[in-house]
């Protein structure tokens, strides 16, 4: 770390002493959305494991999926893949140095929900009526 | 370690490597494998969409396709990459102890390259293992 880090400044505040805002909210969103997809991965790899192994371990995985629960695991699965996605293109936006105004980044925070969000619709729109 | 006695300047201690001995390298590739998840992402979820209600036979011909099967190995493999990279850095940034801290990062990239690998293998196996 820094070797020459002065004494005893106050501390920032924390968490707990911020109104909240989109992007504050958004940015730990984005967080806690790539700790689920970490966990979801094991998902993908047990899926293509099962495909790997036979049609007996492939029924099971599609039972499993197609259940009440397994859908609502897929569906959760299918938002948090998205508002990740759709957060990564916010912090793209801002990398190339834009939409820094307070109003730019308050609507790009704002609107990635409803981005993800009707994207998930789309996708399970899709989904169910093929 | 915190003290001011350093003879090196503050430019010297950062020129190339910075403090985390890798410069920008894990930054950059963060970002290299968020561009490519972009794409990679509507493909798996467009892979996996046409792949709902099929036997085992037909997902596994699916899976087999030279197409499919690249973009799949591609999304896995880019995909651990990046959630290691993420998760090293929520490892970083709440793990205060700093043997725990070591080994959360080396468990983290075990768990990736483990996951990255089944994924691998499963596809490898259901394109050329019959």
């Amino acid at each position: 770390m820094a070797e020459s880090r002065p004494a005893a400044r106050p501390l920032s505040p924390h968490l707990q002493i911020y109104r909240w805002s989109w992007t504050m909210a958004m940015s730990i969103a984005h967080r806690v959305t790539g700790t689920a997809l970490y966990g979801g991965t094991l998902l993908i790899a047990l899926w293509l494991i099962a495909a790997a192994s036979g049609p007996a371990a492939y029924g099971t995985a599609q039972w499993i999926a197609g259940s009440i629960l397994g859908k609502l695991v897929l569906f959760g699965y299918t938002f948090v893949l998205l508002h990740h996605m759709v957060g990564g293109l916010r912090h793209f936006v801002w990398d190339l140095g834009h939409g820094y105004e307070p109003q730019t980044r308050m609507n790009l925070a704002k609107y990635s929900v409803v981005v993800s969000g009707g994207l998930t619709l789309l996708v399970w729109l899709i989904a169910l009526t093929r | 370690m915190l003290s001011n006695s350093s003879m090196r300047t503050p430019l010297g201690r950062v020129r190339g490597l910075g403090s985390a001995k890798s410069g920008t390298g894990h930054f950059w590739l963060q970002r290299v494998t968020a561009v490519a998840n972009v794409a990679l992402t509507l493909a798996f979820l467009c892979i996996v969409i046409s792949l709902i209600g099929k036997p085992h036979a037909a997902a596994v011909a699916r899976l087999s396709n030279p197409i499919v099967a690249i973009l799949m190995l591609l999304f896995t493999v880019s995909g651990a990459v990046h959630m290691r990279l993420g998760m090293q850095v929520i490892i970083e940034d709440y793990v205060q102890h700093e043997v725990l801290k070591i080994l959360a990062v080396m468990a983290n990239t075990f768990f990736a390259i483990a996951v990255g690998a089944a994924c691998a293998f499963a596809l490898l196996k259901i394109s050329f293992g019959g």
